[in-house]
This record gives C-alpha cells, structure tokens and sequence, in this order.
C-alpha cells in the first residue's frame, strides 16, 4: 500500500502549479482555474489527512470546500463576464486604470 | 494488504442554542427574506421594505445581543462551531453598530437625484442603451440589501468561529458578497468593475492559501478544532512538526490579506477606489474588525504555543505595514486612495498589539485583545463619518474625489470640512479623539509584551503619518475653493452616521473609560 503521505506531496506540487499558475497566466478565466486548483489540492490534502489521522473530518470537509467552490465560481463568472462584455477582453493585464 | 476501516459516522441531529446565536440567526434570516422580496415584491416597494427589513433585523440583533450580554451567557455554542466569549460579545456589538451605520449610508438617494449609489442595472454594459433605459427607468439593484447582510453575518461568524472550518466558510460568505457588491457603483463603472475583478481574483487566490493552511493543521493535528489544535501542539512541543509551521505561515497569509498587512495590501487601494464609497466604508471597517477578530482566535487560542514563531515575524509585517502604508499615503492624490493607504498603515498599529500578546494580566489592565477592540471601535467610527462625507464632495459627474478639488471645501461647507478634518485628526492618533486612545491602548499592549523597540518605530511612524493628514486639512482649510465642486444636499441617510461617528469620536476621544472598561471586561478568549 502506498504511503498516504505521498499524497500531500501531491497535493503541495498541485498548490504550487496552481498558484504558479495565477501568478503568471494573463487570461482571467485561466487564473480563476489555476485558483480552483489551488481549491482541490487542498481537498486532496483533506482526504489525504483524513485517512493519516484515521478521522472522518476531513473528508466532510471536501464537500464543504466543493460546494464553496461552486458558489465562488457563480460570482466569479459573473464579474468576469461582466467585464468582458465591457471590455471585450478578459486579460488582465488590459484591466489598468486603477493606478497610483 | 489490509483495507484501512473507518469508524462508522453516527449523525446526530446538531443541538443550537438558538437564544445565544439569535444575533447572527437574525441577520441571516433578514438577508434569505430579502432574497425572497426581492422575487416576490413590485419593484417600486421594494427599496423601502429592503430598508426596513434591514434595520428591523439589524436592530433586533443588537437588543439580543445586548440582553444575553446582561444575563452572560457564554460558551460554546453549535456544537463547538461558535465561541461566544468576550471578543465575540464586543466585535459582534461593533460589526452589528458599523453595519448598520454603513447600511444608512447606502440607503442615501438624495445626493444622486433621487437614485441609489449603485448601478439601476449592474449586467448592463457601461454606455450601452441597456445601462441608459434602465437608469431612465429609475431602475434600482435592491439586492444590495440582502448581499450586506449576508457579508456582516458572515464576518460575524468569522469573529467567532471556534473551527476552522466554520471559519473558511464564514470568510467565504461575507467575502462573495463584497466581490459583488464592489462591482455595482453607478458612476464609473470601468473602475468599479475593474476593483470587483481584482478583488475576487486575489480574494479567491488568499483563501486558497488559508485553506490550504487549514489542512495542513488538520493533517497535524486530525481535528479542525482551534482548541484541539492547542492540545496537539502542546502535545508535541518537544518535537518540531515542519507541517505545523506550513499550516501557520499559508493561515497567516489568508488572515492577513483581508486585513491589508504589507505585503498582501496591493489589493487595498484598487479597490477602496473602485467599489462605490458607500461600500468601501462598510468593508474599511467591519471587513478589518472581522479579520483582525479571526487573527487574534486563531494565533491566540489554537497556535498559542508557537508564539516564539510568529511573534518576530508580524513584528517584520508590522514596521513593513506602516513603512508602506505611509509612504504610499504621502503620495496620494485621491482621497480614497489615501484612506486606503491610512487603512493600511492602521492595519500596522493593529498588528503591534497583536504581536505584543499580553493574554495574561493583572486584574483591571487590558489585554491585547482589549487594546486592538478599542483601536477598532475608535477607527471604526471615524472611517464611517469619513466615507460618508467623501460621498458628499461631489461635481457635475458624481463624487470629486480628487484632493484638489476638496481644495477650500471650508469656504463653501464650514460643517462638512470640519468634520472631516476632525476624523483626520482621529485617524492621525491627536490627544482629545478616540484615534488618540486607541494609539495608547495598543502601542501599551506591544510594550507590555516586550516588543519595545516596536513601540518605538510605531511611534515615529504615527509622528509621520500626521504630516499626511494634516495636508488634507491644510488643502480643506486653506486652499482657493476649487472650481466645480459642491456640497451635495444629503439627507439624514448621510447625515446620521456622520453625527455619529463625530460625536463617538470625541467621545472616546474625552471620556473613554466606559467602552475602555467594556472592551478590559471583554479582553479573553475562552478556549
């Protein structure tokens, strides 16, 4: 049986390609989808831990984290949206006029 | 191979004290029926019974708040979600005052001709025929009402919430609310949305990392208790767990991006900007109350024992903090880019109490905790009246919020100018205002804590941050009256929280012993 802390490590490689991801990417929909990926590697670490710790807390939790992600993504597509139709764009490197 | 076998879950039905958790079951309960007037009631009702629903609950809130604070019940309440000790007690009563303060404000239609702040239609496009119609309409978004309400019950929640979990949750619901809520401002919209787009994009990414940091502590610990965490760290104080330290650090990076700590303030300014002032007012304030309240649970009651870890390094956060707040501030040209930056700045005041960490003192001294709720309650009525004058300086196409064209305000509004210096002075911490007090309280608790030489930086840099306040006073008192810009003719929606605010902060300011001796008497966590 493999170690189950191998699964953090997944989880911690799948956080950093995820936050990587909102750092560098330009397109506001594929940041919002690193930012889910942040969102399930910390699930995966849920249920990782869960099993390390022999309790049941935090694979409830992952279905809590899942059903904040879907309310997330509801407003986030909304004001994504909202700025495309504005902006016919959704970089946001276009999304420059707050400034010093 | 042997199959790992679970415990088998027994599901209780939850017990909940519903008369200790009758504040925030109110003002949850307020928000899902203005969801629902708002699908069943004619449009032309509805502004007036979203009013009324909201102050009703507000207040109804506050007078259940204040009756179980008398008869001291206490304790851990659904199933140990929720901690109702002193903290809880004091930040639900300021959360419950400044939202509703902050709620007058956005009730305000007389400044804007007779229309709301907010967007008459927030999906139409900016200068499309869509956005033209609805305003002629007389078109109004009335879910204002229900999203500040569900956002100030969730920060209630926030404050209180004696497990993680619950905790992320409450983070989550008042934050989507004021994602949205930024987005909606009337005037400006490319800015407004702008601030939404940013504010979600990098709220969405810092609750990630405390998420994140949430089940690192669980793996840990194998409970998202606070006090259980306490347990399991005191446990195993002898050996070092490197995942305690991951959990802390990715925690502290989601706590400290909603209170705007250097170096996860970038999204202040942008959005204090963008969002419609009324709003900004709402989030400088109770946003700030609600996660300084999670901060202090969370680094007080479940990492206590690791003091030695993250004491030095919010020392590091704090003098950054107000290094960045100020020097930002010196160079603002638009004032709510400069209440952004002083909001910054405060949030390093803040920070030195809560690296001091008194938690044990002799009876009548205050704690930490105490120091950082008075500060907020101080700040707090001062951020109120002064987003609520800033919607009032306005030109031909809305709000003047550019300091040159405050230029002379005197000449043309004694009252409005005045008032606003007064919360200048109070935000710069000068003797006689609340900002004075709160100054003392917290830079007391930092030297009590032994961190003098932070004390020492913190004081030098309010003798600078004077200098930027007193320049709007200067520019208000002194300058030629700029050409273009008026008083808006505000009604009482505007007026009343300015009264207030000016009247508390002169209050705390001469006699402060009362709210002084309330935040002392509530200055414990309860594990």
């Amino acid at each position: 049986m493999m170690n189950p802390e191998n699964y953090l490590i997944l989880a911690a490689l799948l956080f950093a390609i995820g936050s990587v991801g909102v750092l560098t990417r330009r397109n506001a929909l594929v940041v919002f989808m690193c930012v889910e990926l942040m969102l399930n590697a910390c699930n995966l670490a849920l249920v990782a831990g869960a099993h390390i710790t022999g309790t049941l807390d935090g694979q409830v939790t992952a279905f809590f984290v899942m059903v904040v992600a879907a309310a997330e993504v509801v407003v986030g597509l909304a004001i994504i949206v909202s700025i495309y139709k504005t902006r016919r764009s959704t970089s946001v490197d276009d999304a420059n006029l707050l400034k010093l | 191979m042997s199959t790992h076998v679970l415990p088998v879950l027994e599901m209780a039905a939850p017990t909940l004290e519903w008369r200790a958790l009758a504040p925030v079951l109110l003002v949850f309960a307020a928000a899902c029926i203005g969801i629902l007037l708002e699908a069943v009631l004619p449009r032309a009702y509805r502004f007036l019974a979203q009013m009324t629903l909201v102050f009703a609950s507000v207040l109804l809130s506050l007078g259940f708040l204040v009756i179980n604070w008398r008869g001291d019940y206490g304790g851990r309440l659904a199933m140990g979600s929720i901690m109702l000790d002193g903290p809880t007690y004091f930040m639900w009563a300021a959360l419950l005052i400044f939202g509703t303060l902050a709620f007058m404000v956005f009730s305000e239609r007389q400044l804007n001709g007779g229309a709301s702040t907010f967007a008459a239609s927030a999906a139409s496009v900016p200068g499309s025929v869509d956005e033209t119609d609805a305003s002629a309409a007389r078109r109004e978004h009335t879910e204002i009402f229900p999203l500040g309400l569900f956002a100030l019950g969730g920060m209630m929640v926030f404050a209180s919430s004696s497990d993680l979990i619950v905790m992320f949750v409450a983070l989550e619901v008042f934050s989507l609310p004021l994602y949205l809520l930024s987005g909606m401002a009337r005037r400006r919209r490319l800015l407004s949305q702008e601030a939404a787009l940013k504010y979600f994009l990098l709220g969405a990414f810092s609750s990630a990392f405390f998420l994140f940091g949430v089940a690192m502590l669980y793996v840990f610990s194998g409970t998202f208790d606070l006090n259980g965490i306490h347990a399991a760290i005191a446990a195993n104080a002898q050996s070092s767990n490197g995942l305690v330290y991951i959990g802390l650090g990715f925690l502290a990076i989601g706590l400290l991006f909603k209170v705007g700590v250097v170096p996860f303030h970038s999204w202040t300014p942008d959005v204090y900007m963008g969002a419609p002032t009324p709003v900004t007012g709402f989030m400088a304030i109770c946003t700030k109350l609600a996660a300084v309240g999670a901060l202090l649970r969370v680094f007080y009651v479940a990492l206590d024992g690791e003091r030695w870890s993250w004491q030095p390094l919010f020392a590091i956060l704090a003098v950054l903090t107000m290094v960045v707040g100020i020097v930002g501030a010196l160079t603002q040209s638009d004032i709510k880019r400069l209440l952004a930056y002083s909001s910054i700045a405060h949030a390093g005041f803040l920070l030195t109490a809560v690296v001091g960490a008194t938690q044990v003192v002799p009876a009548g001294q205050g704690t930490s905790a105490s120091a950082i709720m008075f500060y907020l309650a101080a700040y707090g009525f001062a951020t109120i009246g002064a987003f609520a004058i800033v919607t009032m300086v306005r030109n031909a196409a809305g709000e003047e919020n550019n300091i040159e064209g405050w230029s002379g305000l005197a000449a043309k509004s004694p009252w409005v100018a005045g008032l606003f210096g007064l919360f200048m002075l109070s935000f710069a911490g000068i003797p006689l205002t609340g900002g004075f007090i709160g100054k003392w309280a917290v830079f007391t608790a930092a030297w009590r804590g032994g961190y003098w030489w932070l004390v020492v930086v913190a004081v030098l840099a309010s003798l600078v941050a004077v200098y930027f306040y007193l320049r709007v006073i200067v520019v208000m008192f002194g300058g030629k009256p700029a050409k273009g810009v008026y008083v808006g003719n505000a009604s009482a929606w505007t007026w009343i929280p300015i009264a207030i605010g000016a009247v508390a902060t002169v209050w705390l300011g001469l006699v402060p012993d009362q709210v002084m001796q309330l935040a002392t008497f509530a200055g414990g966590f309860l594990r």
